[in-house]
């Protein structure tokens, strides 16, 4: 038996007993600490408030400066449903046919609903890694994640969504690893939709204390090319002093699904933050990424590709805050646009007045691989102190004929030519995730993303 | 008006003022009657009468854009502003003619001076209307048109009326339709086929009474080959209360003409300036803006070209320099609407003390076009540690082989050049002082030799005490 969102949604909802009753409901079932529902509770208001989640889902607010280029669709929520039951098919495993990922521990949700695990090993508990089900570290330790659940989480323009997903979300991880403990394998979870018109609200907390070093991966799949999921991630960061996290992930749902993923990372001193996202999947999909460089001195690296076919749109949404001197900041996001596709970046660089001798770049490049596609670049700079540099570069522009002309003349045909040009386009952001495993898987989807 | 009356001695050129009577007032605040005062005093058609009406309707149903611009605008009270001043409508021919107040503030602003040495022609507008126009003989033997809008609408409506509001229509945006309500003086310019009109036109805008509004229009028409230069400069003394400068520009330049557009501002810290400024580029014509802001406490502009004919050029080249108690919000805006057009944009903006400078662009480039290029650099310089600059371009590109590139950086003045200059025996303040310059040379240079030497001029005097 399973509840649509519209319903609990309708505008009626915050009046209605009987539909309040669904959330009250769902709360009662999760036996989840007082601090935690009231936190819960605030979320649902903030999704009802103002009016903006209707029937037709959640509109967009055209006079948003924050939705600017976005299509103005709204999200429906219509067929939008919250799972019952546990996935009986088999999940696919993304890394069967080539190298294995070295895993630290696994984590595989369907639909909300945890379906596999992998724990981590006795050696890493005994350091002190913690790394559970969301829903499972609210119950052990309930103190060290109310401490940052929630507490980071910053939309850049989607509120609504993150309000919904702060009020729903129980799937997901949560890892913590100790001071000075240093774990280079990856941590994996996958999240799958599995039915149709699932509902998936997957929320990551990566906390990594003084000087330790954390690898992540979240993978975003469906199991079918049918069943169009709704999903509404958030995925938080947060780094001690000289830690080093590099988190990975994959949105890979089918092209019927809509997806919403709000990532934060907040960036301690002479911390080092990485992160590669890569965005292949949806219907729509909007990504909301906000970084803060809190301590002096930390680097951070932000890079992702998007690969936009059909009419798909991509809407991303980045912002460097940087409140802390002589901390530097690394941006790359490339999109490759085939089709009728559409893509959106939207690139904020902030430098705070005390945060002197900050290096800050930001680099936006768009392949246009059809005169129908279209690229909207937005970088942005506001610099509110003299002793800095900052950069940024957006560029919008076709295979450069001079060098398909080049590789014909040494013999290529034209297909491979004009395929080595556009797989070299991604490569530059491939061979930055460091890992064998999941740059073959990423040549894999982006060839399969091709052949389509 | 004690204080009024006195010289104020300044270290900018145009602050200080003289007392004037104004024999035409349409009083202050802004009613369907100010706009009848206006059209009556200047005997306007039925139908710019009605323009007039209709704009103040849409002015008036238009919010503010403080959703995406500064609070600042609020500010403004429109109910407190005199929407037109003026001591007639007719300006005269000669110096001689211009009564002798007026005179003698455009004479020291050194208006006659510059006529006589590299101008084409001259208008110079005190308050709402041109005191003086004149344009060489020569010129007006080949056809060239160069008077204000009242003029330009009565006794050449069958040139300009089917351009005028073409380009800039007058629901663009809230401030354009307040134009559109009260424009009074501009420019209204019309060179014939194939004339190339080698020296520059120029047009000086003066604020002079206190609360006032200008709202002057230009209409820049270049027909098929033909060529010109216009150049705007604009000040004000410095009021206890802010004043209003809105204009309206709008170029349009025919099969292969060429325009180029030079602004000088240098208003006072108390105007806000908000202006429109937009062109229109035929096939294989070219249209330039180059524009400088200096003065205002709050600039909003961002010209911008349409490239409506095939292998159209626009360029926007802007240096803006914002100080204590200034936001300079400028910036560009190329919308490709042909194919093979090609534009560029290179901003430059100094921030010193507590100034703000944004720049905002907007690159178009829709589906269905080819080989359209866009190039884009904006640089912009701080200099004490409470400046402030942002920039927030925007860029939608299809369509097949168009390229599209955009550059922004921020830095300060590089301690390593201070260093080596000092050591070779300059000042810090001259050393800081020759490190800004050389930071906008390459776009002084592109200015007329005149404006250029005064444009280094007024930025060192901005940059004075700012340094060291």
């Amino acid at each position: 038996m399973s509840v649509t969102l519209a319903e609990t949604l309708a505008p009626v909802a915050a009046t209605s007993p009987a539909l309040e009753a669904v959330f009250e409901a769902e709360l009662a079932q999760s036996r989840e600490p007082e601090w935690l529902v009231n936190l819960r509770r605030e979320a649902w208001v903030r999704a009802n408030h103002g009016g903006k989640i209707s029937e037709n889902g959640i509109a967009v607010d055209k006079k948003d400066e924050r939705w600017r280029f976005s299509g103005h669709k709204g999200w429906s929520l219509e067929d939008a449903t919250r799972s019952k039951n546990k996935f009986a098919g088999k999940l696919p495993d993304i890394f069967a046919d080539g190298h294995p990922l070295a895993c630290a521990g696994q984590l595989t949700y369907a639909d909300d609903i945890l379906t596999a695990q992998t724990p981590i090993s006795a050696d890493l508990a005994r350091q002190g890694v913690i790394f559970l089900p969301l829903a499972e570290a609210i119950a052990k330790h309930p103190e060290l994640v109310r401490e940052h659940l929630f507490k980071h989480d910053r939309a850049l323009g989607g509120v609504k969504f993150l309000a919904l997903h702060q009020a729903y979300t129980r799937a997901g991880a949560f890892l913590y690893v100790p001071d000075n403990v240093e774990v280079p394998a990856t941590f994996f979870v996958a999240h799958w939709a599995a039915s149709p018109g699932a509902a998936l609200f997957p929320h990551t907390v990566i906390i990594a204390g003084a000087n330790a070093t954390v690898n992540f991966l979240d993978y975003f799949g469906s199991t079918d090319e049918t069943s169009e999921a709704w999903v509404a991630g958030a995925a938080t960061v947060i780094t001690g002093p000289g830690a080093r996290v590099f988190r990975k992930s994959v949105q890979n749902l089918n092209g019927r699904s809509l997806a919403y993923h709000c990532d934060t990372a907040i960036c301690g001193r002479d911390a080092d933050v990485r992160n590669i996202s890569v965005h292949l999947g949806g219907e729509r999909a909007r990504y909301e990424s906000y970084s803060k460089l809190n301590g002096p001195g930390a680097n951070l690296e932000l890079c992702a590709l998007t690969i936009a076919s059909g009419r798909q749109e991509f809407d991303q949404r980045t912002f460097q805050d940087h409140a802390a001197p002589r901390a530097k900041s690394n941006l790359l996001y490339k999109n490759a646009l085939l089709d009728e596709s559409r893509t959106i970046f939207a690139g904020m660089i902030r430098v705070e007045p005390g945060a002197e001798e900050t290096d800050a770049y930001q680099q936006n490049r768009n392949l246009l691989l059809n005169p129908a596609a279209e690229a909207d670049s937005l970088p942005g700079l506001e610099i509110q102190n003299q002793n800095v540099r900052c950069t940024h570069g957006a560029t919008t522009s076709r295979l450069d004929p001079e060098e398909l002309f080049y590789l014909r003349s040494r013999g290529l045909p034209k297909n491979t030519a004009y395929q080595l040009l556009v797989f070299g386009f991604f490569e530059e952001v491939i061979q930055r995730v460091e890992d064998e495993a999941l740059a073959e898987l990423l040549r894999k989807l982006a060839r399969e993303k091709f052949g389509k | 008006m004690d204080q009024a009356t006195q010289l104020e001695i300044d270290r900018e050129k145009g602050n200080f003022r003289y007392e004037t009577d104004y024999a035409f007032d349409a009083g202050v605040g802004l009613r369907p009657e100010t706009i009848d005062y206006i059209a009556e005093v200047k005997g306007e058609a039925p139908w710019v009468r009605e323009f007039r009406h209709k704009a103040l309707k849409v002015f008036e149903s238009k919010p503010m854009p403080t959703h995406w611009a500064t609070k600042d605008l609020e500010a403004i009270d429109f109910s407190k502003i005199r929407y037109y001043l003026s001591q007639g409508q007719k300006p005269s021919r000669t110096w001689d003619d211009v009564p002798a107040d007026i005179k003698k503030t455009f004479e020291r602003l050194g208006i006659p001076e510059q006529e006589r040495k590299f101008l084409a022609g001259v208008e110079a507008q005190f308050d709402s209307e041109a005191a003086y126009s004149r344009m060489k003989e020569g010129l007006s033997k080949l056809g060239v048109i160069f008077v204000g809008p009242t003029e330009g609408l009565k006794e050449h409506e069958e040139i300009f009326r089917p351009w005028f509001g073409k380009v800039i229509p007058t629901g663009d945006n809230k401030f354009s339709a307040l134009n559109s309500a009260v424009f009074s003086g501009g420019s209204f310019i019309y060179v014939p086929k194939g004339v190339k009109v080698k020296q520059p036109l120029q047009a000086y805008f003066r604020i002079n009474a206190e609360n006032f509004g200008q709202f002057e229009r230009t209409l820049i028409i270049a027909d098929e080959g033909a060529e010109v230069t216009y150049m705007e400069g604009c000040t004000a003394p410095k009021f206890e209360t802010a004043t209003l400068h809105s204009a309206v520009v709008e170029l349009i330049a025919l099969k292969g003409a060429k325009i180029q557009y030079i602004t000088v501002q240098n208003w006072s810290n108390n105007v806000f300036n908000l202006v429109t400024k937009r062109g229109l580029a035929h096939e294989e014509s070219e249209i330039r803006w180059i524009d400088c802001n200096i003065g205002s406490r709050l600039t909003m502009k961002y010209p911008g070209v349409i490239l409506k004919g095939r292998r159209a050029r626009g360029e926007v080249l802007s240096i803006a320099l914002a100080n204590d108690g200034q936001h300079q919000d400028t910036g560009a805006k190329m919308i490709h609407a042909a194919d093979e057009t090609t534009s560029n944009i290179v901003a430059k903006s100094i921030s010193v003390g507590k100034g703000r400078s944004t720049y905002r662009g907007l690159v178009q480039i829709p589906k269905h076009l080819k080989n359209c290029k866009n190039n884009t650099e904006c640089d912009a310089l701080l200099i004490n540690a409470n400046s402030r600059t942002d920039t927030y371009p925007a860029i939608t590109v299809r369509g097949e082989g168009n390229s599209v590139q955009h550059e922004a950086s921020v830095s300060k003045v590089s301690a390593e050049q201070i260093f080596y200059m000092r050591s070779r025996g300059l000042s810090e303040a001259a050393a800081m002082s020759l490190s800004v310059n050389g930071f906008i040379n390459d776009l002084v240079r592109e200015f007329p030799m005149e404006y250029s030497v005064e444009l280094k001029r007024l930025i060192e005097l901005e940059m004075e005490g700012s340094v060291g």
